[in-house]
């Protein structure tokens, strides 16, 4: 790696050599010999009125110049091929210095990588030697990566609730809106377990494609199962997208209906009905697409997951130092309590004590005054 | 990947077609409407009420319309009765035609010249039973004035456990204004009368309050 540059220099140094020897190859047509000279001046002669001689020099000229076009002829599609050769190796030079540059990028990147690497481990050896550094360092991260997948898991939890009021209506006309499962309508639990599957089949098609690593049991299949499994969670998320459309529909049927019944009951002139498609194709666009957009939950879900247990063990520690904080508190109001309170009885009990002393003292020199003067009668 | 697949369609499947409970939520609703000739001309105030009941009422909900008259222990009495489909869309069809068979009683009804609330009250209890709602409401549209004809014998306990009985606009008679201890001796016998059978009393003259109607 270190040695790249140099390579990389020298390389380059040798191409523009190449280049430079390629534009010096186009060589100018060489001049004509110095004995065509010769031959020159020998048919600028004077004939002095020599037919002979004339034709003589005639003739060598006429010889010398057609000599002289067939060298030169020769000569230049001698240079021509050569430079036909040179050509052809001109896209080869190119392409050598287009993967030059291409390893140069590289190189750089993995240059930056490398640096990247190299405070990772930093990170890592941190880590290892368990500073408060390193410990600080996670906690914040996972914080943030906690409050960020919450935020976007309730922004997904919004548009679940969305996707529920859209089908639950609907539902009923499928599995009855007067049964009951515990004290929940059937329909608006079919509505939410079409909700949850939804989301199911958007957390195996992100394990599928590897964007999430949640199962590894996924993520271990090979290539061809993985495949499998990517076609078939996204045709039942399309088929569900359709179901959940046509299901918009009829709500907005089903909803329509209803109005109407309760005008005719509340005998009140019936409103007349807007006749537009927009919202019903609204209602349609959104239950087709809410649940491909369900299918990302699994991202901030792998998020949240992961960095919830830094989390939730950081706020069980920080509730423990309360906790402990609190007892200490308390122990010690308890301790200095029980000294003050013995204070107190101190000064409470101090008066009476020392009077019982007084009088004890008064009363046990009086007996030794009368013992003394017993022992000296006796 | 087959057994996860399997194990969603089976939780699919649970879930959607489950355990259904379909007797328990379900309510009952029977409202006897007083036609005696003191009471004839409030009836127009009984149709808005049925409207309300159409209105509030959902699928698997039973309700039914009866007439008071000399005899009301008669299934001839019952104006229009319907249990409502499961499926919202056919309950909203029958819910129209329940309110045409009210409005065609209404404009056509005719002063009854006895009035017989415990037999009106004995069919409601036989009809709600039947259904097997598990709330059931008598809802009893008159000034509660008993009056039989000639041989006909009520004054027997009602069994009505499990029903609560509303009275709905009960309205005073002129003897009640001259001497009110009537009305209220009128309506503390029925409530005896109700309780005594096991079932819940109450009345409510404020029609502008109806969702105090099935409250519980």
């Amino acid at each position: 790696m270190s040695a790249y540059p140099a390579l990389q220099r020298k390389i380059a140094e040798q191409i523009t050599r190449i280049d430079e020897d390629y534009r010096e190859s186009t060589e100018m047509p060489v001049p004509p010999p110095d004995w065509v000279k010769a031959v020159d001046t020998l048919a600028k002669l004077p004939t002095r009125g020599d037919s002979w001689i004339g034709n003589i020099l005639n003739e060598i000229h006429k010889t010398a110049a057609a000599q002289y076009k067939n060298t030169m002829e020769e000569y230049r599609k001698a240079v021509r091929v050569r430079h036909s050769l040179l050509e052809r190796m001109m896209p080869y030079w190119r392409k050598l210095s287009q993967t030059l540059d291409q390893v140069d990028k590289t190189i750089i990147g993995l240059h930056e990588r490398s640096k990247v690497i190299d405070s990772r481990m930093d990170e890592y050896e941190e880590i290892r030697k368990k500073t408060d550094k390193a410990a600080r360092m996670l906690s914040s991260s996972a914080m943030t990566q906690f409050f960020i997948s919450a935020l976007v898991l309730l922004i997904a939890i919004g548009g679940a609730v969305i996707n529920f009021n859209l089908i639950a209506l609907p539902m009923s006309e499928m599995v009855g809106g007067g049964s009951y499962i515990g004290n929940f309508k059937t329909s608006n639990i079919a509505a939410l377990v079409i909700i949850l599957v939804e989301v199911a089949m958007g957390l195996y098609l992100m394990e599928s494609l590897r964007i999430t690593h949640l199962f590894p049991v996924i993520g271990q299949m090979d290539d061809k199962m993985r495949t499998r499994m990517i076609y078939v969670t996204f045709t039942i998320l399309l088929i569900l997208a359709g179901v959940e459309s046509a299901l918009a529909f009829m709500r907005d049927r089903i909803a329509a209906d209803m109005q109407a019944l309760r005008q005719t009951l509340a005998t009140v002139t019936e409103a007349q009905p807007v006749n537009s498609w927009i919202p019903t194709v609204g209602q349609m666009v959104m239950g087709f697409i809410l649940p491909f957009a369900l299918t990302f939950v699994a991202i901030p879900l792998e998020s949240f997951v992961h960095s919830s247990r830094s989390v939730f063990g950081s706020g069980l520690a920080g509730l423990l130092r309360l906790i402990s904080f609190a007892l200490r508190l308390l122990g010690n109001i308890v301790k200095y309590l029980g000294e003050f309170l013995i204070n107190v009885y101190d000064v409470v009990i101090f008066p009476p004590l020392w009077i019982e002393n007084l009088i004890r003292n008064k009363t046990h020199v009086g007996d030794v005054a009368e013992a003394i003067v017993n022992e000296e009668v006796s | 990947m087959k057994r996860l697949l399997a194990l969603s369609l089976i939780s699919i499947s649970l879930l959607v077609s489950g355990c259904p409970d379909t007797t328990t939520h379900s309510q009952g609703v029977y409202m006897l409407l007083d036609s005696s000739g003191t009471y004839r001309n409030e009836i127009k105030r009984a149709q808005a009420i049925v409207n309300y009941l159409l209105g509030t009422l959902q699928s698997g909900d039973s309700l039914a319309v009866a007439r008071i008259d000399s005899g009301s222990f008669s299934e001839k009495d019952i104006i229009a009765k319907m249990t409502f489909d499961r499926r919202p869309s056919v309950t909203n069809q029958q819910k129209r035609l329940f309110k045409q068979k009210v409005d065609d009683f209404v404009a056509k009804v005719k002063g009854s010249a006895y009035t017989d609330i415990t037999g009106g009250v004995l069919q409601a209890v036989e009809y709600l039973n039947e259904t097997g709602a598990g709330r059931k409401h008598i809802l009893i549209f008159s000034d509660l004035k008993e009056e039989l004809a000639k041989g006909h014998i009520r004054d027997f306990p009602i069994q009505l456990s499990g029903c609560k009985v509303v009275a709905l606009n009960v309205t005073k008679l002129r003897s009640d204004n001259i001497d009110p201890r009537v009305y209220y001796k009128r309506v503390e016998q029925w409530k005896e009368r109700i309780e005594a059978g096991g079932g819940e009393w109450r009345i409510v003259n404020d029609l502008e309050r109806l969702e105090s109607i099935l409250a519980d």
